[in-house]
């Protein structure tokens, strides 16, 4: 039973990286996510970007999972690299070609931008593919739990991502449903312009939102049901435990990112 | 002395805001512990609402309930740990996105330890024939499988009440059969108010009660209910096609094939004997 995997989602293999704690995983990527913009060398992204590549690696998560994250966002890489390329006219002329002129500032600015946006892609595609939702959602409300004295609602934000990610599959074929019944009838997805496509979606949009709202009221009720009644007095079923080995793994990030940031 | 009884309802009345006159109106009833209760009647007959004023998801215009001695109206807690409820749709009834997590969701609401959680969610997948199923993801299970998920979540908090809203009414056959089957399992160790259409579903129920326009119109065993033609009729009650044979002929109830040929057998002989004039 291999059920299909959407791009970013959980992998379920055993790794030195899935056996981590979440909150240490959401920490070293929230470490690593804001130590990648203050990183401005060439040596520095080799150190970030090596790192990456090491921990894809130990991941065991295969490549072609990561290659589907990176798709979607090679067109901004693609055009960020060329925008800095062509127009950041700074230091010597590599090449002039008529108006094009290629300045060395240029090339090195378009190389580190686009640099910067794959390691920030490939590093959250780590955490949502060596971490399961329910222990990604324990792992946050825990963070955000000191924030609850602010009167943050951590155990609702958590909730709302549990049920979420629960949901997305289910709306997902829902929608596929709907789109073959329409299909069926005639609609078309596939020709004319980008208007006349997303016209062609509101018959599905709709149906599809109406049966959210069915499914949040009768969810709500199935919850309220089993004696829901918010974070108060509850007990998580599963156990969160720091480990020396989280430890090690946030120190490890902390060096990565200082060696990256300083280089 | 109605508190000794798992349910009891009387007078009870209620009307939704906005609705069109009381959804339920003087409804009573008992169903003592370990007893097997049907619900049937037409669309709109307010079959939910009851099973909602139960579980304390409404609260009463008026009338008193209790539910395991708990009026679930200002105690819902101590009812919703005392009672569950199975409902239609197992698609919108799972919250976590693992058959595990989800069968703990009732005992995470309770507080129950962490380590007698573990043992309890083991013990309800297994009574319910789902081992092995602990880490698959609800949308990729069968309708049948959900709602034995949905059992099993309800089973671990060890309710002494069971309220079925149409359990099977989304199920393909081997679906609905799975499901009866473990709910079957469950008789007499549990009182159980089971709502549905399929009138063969009851027919080893103790009682049936048949709710039309919000009155309790009928609370009789199945044998007597469903033999009487024009009970059915004016409740748009459809018997499958052995019953229903039965009941056409004026037989007494039948559930099999079986039990109407020997009807009918011993009814030619009966006639026959009288016939010799
Ligand atoms: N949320 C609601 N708001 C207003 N009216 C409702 C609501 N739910 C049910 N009703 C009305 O209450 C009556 C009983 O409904 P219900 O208990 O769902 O019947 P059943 O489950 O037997 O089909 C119906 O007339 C229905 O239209
Ligand atoms: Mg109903």
């Amino acid at each position: 039973m291999t059920a299909v995997r959407g791009v970013g989602q959980f992998y379920p293999v055993a790794s030195p990286l899935h056996a981590l704690d979440p909150r240490a995983k959401v920490v070293a990527t929230a470490l690593l996510v804001v130590g990648l913009f203050f990183v401005d060398s060439a040596a520095g992204f080799v150190v970030a970007g090596s790192a990456t590549a090491l921990l894809v690696g130990a991941s065991r998560v295969p490549l072609r999972a990561f290659l589907g994250l990176l798709r979607p966002v090679a067109f901004i890489v693609a055009l960020t690299f060329f925008f800095q390329v062509f127009f950041l006219r700074e230091g010597p002329t590599l090449f002039g070609w008529g108006f094009v002129e290629v300045h060395e500032g240029g090339l090195e600015m378009g190389l580190l931008l686009a640099a910067r946006l794959l390691i920030l892609v490939t590093t959250a595609g780590l955490l949502t593919a060596t971490t399961a939702p329910v222990a990604l959602a324990d792992g946050i409300e825990d963070l955000l739990s000191p924030l609850k004295r602010l009167r943050f609602p951590a155990h609702e934000v958590a909730m709302m991502m549990t049920i979420a990610l629960r949901f997305i599959p289910t709306l997902g074929e829902e929608a596929q449903k709907i789109s073959r019944a329409q299909a069926a009838r005639g609609a078309d997805f596939t020709s004319g312009g980008l208007l006349a496509r997303a016209r062609a979606l509101v018959p599905i949009l709709v149906p599809l939102t109406i049966g959210a709202f069915r499914r949040a009221d009768e969810l709500a009720e199935a919850m309220e049901s089993r004696g829901y009644r918010g974070g108060h007095g509850r007990v998580r079923y599963r156990e969160l435990r720091f480990r020396a080995r989280d430890a090690l793994a946030l120190l490890l990030t902390i060096l990565v990112v200082l060696a990256a940031v300083l280089l | 002395m109605a508190d000794t009884a798992s349910i009891s309802c009387k007078d009870l009345t209620y009307s939704y805001t906005g609705g069109f006159g009381p959804a339920l109106s003087g409804v009573s009833f008992e169903a003592g512990q370990g007893e097997y209760l049907g619900v049937v009647g037409p669309n709109g007959g307010g079959k939910s609402t009851l099973v909602r004023l139960l579980n304390g998801l409404l609260a009463a215009d008026s009338g008193r309930v209790r539910v395991a001695g708990f009026d679930p109206a200002t105690e819902p807690f101590e009812v919703r740990r005392r009672a569950g409820v199975l409902f239609q749709n197992p698609d919108n009834g799972l919250v976590a996105p693992f058959v595990e997590d989800d069968v703990a969701f009732g005992l995470e609401n309770l507080g129950v330890e962490r380590a007698e959680m573990r043992g309890r969610v083991g013990e309800a997948i297994r009574a319910v024939g789902l081992s092995g199923y602990e880490r698959r993801e609800p949308h990729t299970l069968s309708g049948g499988e959900k709602q034995r998920v949905a059992l099993a979540g309800l089973l671990a908090v060890g309710p002494e009440v069971l309220l079925l809203d149409e359990p099977t009414a989304m199920l393909d056959p081997p679906g609905r059969r799975e499901v009866l089957e473990r709910v079957r399992g469950l008789r007499r160790s549990r009182t159980v108010l089971h709502v549905t259409h399929h009138l063969e579903e009851l027919f080893d129920a103790d009682r049936v009660l048949v709710l039309n326009g919000g009155r309790l119109v009928a609370d009789a065993p199945p044998e007597e209910l469903f033999s009487d033609a024009d009970l059915l009729r004016e409740n748009r009650l459809v018997l499958p096609t052995v019953p229903r044979l039965a009941v056409d002929l004026g037989l007494p109830f039948c559930r099999t094939p079986e039990e109407l040929a020997d009807a009918v057998e011993k009814r030619s002989r009966d006639n026959s004997g009288v016939e010799a004039r």
